[in-house]
């Protein structure tokens, strides 16, 4: 009875994680990138992941939909090993917005009709559809046959949102979705992030280098150093408590840097 | 057939033939393209191999076996291969490989278009008459080995510039060969644009090796034209076949099992 109960919490407690890294190691080119990495990613949270440039932020991100795999250890995704998903049909459950917004050729309907394109399946998004993704991230449905590569870069890095969003996926990697933007753009990509967490089922990940960010939208907070975790918890936790010095230090100099 | 044959060329002609690629030596020193040295050992090299080349021709034709025949296209496909990928920049982990893939696609690109020309068009009897076979072939496998250069070259080009794009396709779901599709698309067309220019050219602004050498020994210009126009066709049938085979088998070099782009740096696994 008792060891039902306790199975049972344990499986409730699996539920609610959707990555679990285990001792996760990559190199790239030669060089070690990540070293050690174990870490769970809670389901339907939003992940900030933070750190110094050349920490490993975007390696970690690029392992979780398999544009890369990695060197030793394992990541699983709801319990199930990442290799063991078909890799396109884990791509399409596990979206990823690149820093750079990528425009295929051609209108932004096209862009946010490409995944469904590749797939060649049967659940082309609907005119409607189209129309209420792009409203989603603030963009006038009646544009949407003009040229995506002709947009400015707060505009495409929406289209790319959307278009990340028109395979309904699971989970939605960010990687440093503002780096590219200028402050104005940088804010409304924030913002309507921020609406994405408290509108849709969404497991989120991202990686920035601004701390302002990630407490702003963040529910879990990892701060990546030299390709290994310094500290990972919850925004709260972090803030208020943390137990590495190293966080203390970076919340403190990051702070300064972006009053 | 007096007084039609070509003119013997001897020893001093060679010697004021020289002075033309000494002018060019003279040009690359003068500008400093750093070619001066490549200039003057690849016209020593040029003279040297002709100069074997015409021993070994005259050796095969008067022996005339199918093997030898043989044997010699062969070398004329590995050499060609070799030289077809020798430039690119590409991790020496891999060079073999795209070596190999440059060599076996010419190997197919040019036999089969040189088969074709062989058993089906001209009617040459023995099949392998050394005097038809290793020009004919010459010709194919020197447009082959551009044509493997050019899409070797310009694939890695694309696929390297293309990298931010091909990514952001597989990573909504595309298939390797959907995400560098594109950069496929233009490494075949970069092959094929030689073959394609010389067909909308020839006989105008340019006079052709084969049809030249035909009309200088005396043949017929009408017989020499229709030569010309096969080898123009089988010229570009060799390119596109080459170009396709390389293109499709090249662009798996990139991609892993699971639809990764590989790492690109030279200094890369």
């Amino acid at each position: 009875m008792n060891q039902k109960r306790a199975d049972k919490a344990d499986g409730d407690a699996r539920a609610g994680i959707a990555f679990a890294l285990d001792r996760v190691g990559h190199s790239r080119g030669g060089v070690a990138v990540l070293s050690d990495l174990s870490l769970a990613i809670r389901r339907c949270k939003m992940t900030a992941v933070i750190g110094p440039s050349g920490s490993g932020k975007t390696s970690l991100l690029r392992l979780l939909n398999r544009l890369e795999d990695p060197v030793s250890g394992s990541i699983a995704l709801f319990d199930r090993d990442l290799r063991a998903y078909p890799v396109r049909e884990l791509r399409r459950r596990v979206a990823f917005v690149f820093q750079s917004p990528v425009m295929f050729e051609g209108s932004i309907a096209d862009n946010l009709l490409a995944a469904s394109r590749l797939r060649k399946a049967n659940d082309t998004p609907k005119t409607s559809e189209l129309d209420l993704l792009l409203e989603s991230v603030d963009i006038d449905p009646s544009i949407k046959e003009r040229d995506a590569r002709g947009l400015s870069g707060g505009e495409k890095q929406r289209v790319a949102l959307a278009r990340a969003l028109a395979s309904r996926p699971e989970v939605l990697l960010l990687d440093e979705p503002t780096a590219a933007l200028d402050v104005e753009s940088a804010e409304h990509l924030m913002t309507m992030l921020a609406r994405l967490r408290t509108t849709q089922r969404l497991t989120m990940v991202m990686v920035t280098h601004r701390l302002g960010e990630a407490l702003a939208v963040g529910d879990d907070l990892v701060l990546l150093e030299g390709g290994s975790i310094v500290e990972a918890g919850s925004v709260d936790e972090m803030r208020h408590a943390p137990r590495a010095a190293r966080t203390r230090q970076f919340m403190q100099s990051a702070h300064e840097a972006s009053p | 057939m007096t007084g039609s044959g070509p003119v013997d060329i001897g020893a001093p002609s060679l010697v004021l033939a020289a002075a033309m690629i000494a002018l060019a030596a003279a040009l690359s020193a003068w500008q400093e393209l750093g070619l001066t040295r490549t200039i003057v050992i690849g016209g020593l090299r040029a003279t040297l191999q002709l100069l074997i080349v015409a021993q070994l021709l005259q050796w095969i034709f008067l022996s005339n076996r199918a093997y030898v025949v043989l044997a010699t296209l062969l070398v004329m496909v590995l050499v060609a291969g070799f030289t077809a990928v020798g430039r690119i920049k590409e991790a020496r982990a891999r060079r073999r490989i795209v070596a190999l893939i440059s060599t076996v696609s010419i190997l197919l690109g040019s036999g089969a278009t040189l088969a074709y020309v062989d058993l089906c068009i001209i009617p040459i009897s023995p099949w392998y008459d050394a005097r038809y076979l290793i020009p004919l072939f010459g010709m194919i496998v020197a447009n082959a080995m551009n044509a493997a250069a050019l899409a070797a070259e310009r694939l890695r080009s694309e696929i390297v510039a293309q990298e931010a794009e091909i990514e952001a396709r597989l990573a909504l779901g595309a298939s390797s060969a959907q995400a560098c599709a594109s950069a496929v698309r233009k490494a075949l067309a970069a092959a094929m644009i030689p073959a394609v220019n010389a067909l909308t050219v020839v006989g105008i602004v340019s006079l052709p090796g084969m049809m030249t050498g035909q009309i200088l020994a005396g043949a017929d210009p009408t017989l020499a034209v229709r030569y010309q126009i096969i080898v123009v066709f089988m010229l570009t049938c060799a390119s596109a076949l080459t170009a396709t085979l390389l293109v499709f088998w090249y662009r798996r070099q990139f991609f892993t099992d699971a639809e990764q782009l590989r790492y690109l740096g030279t200094s890369g696994p």
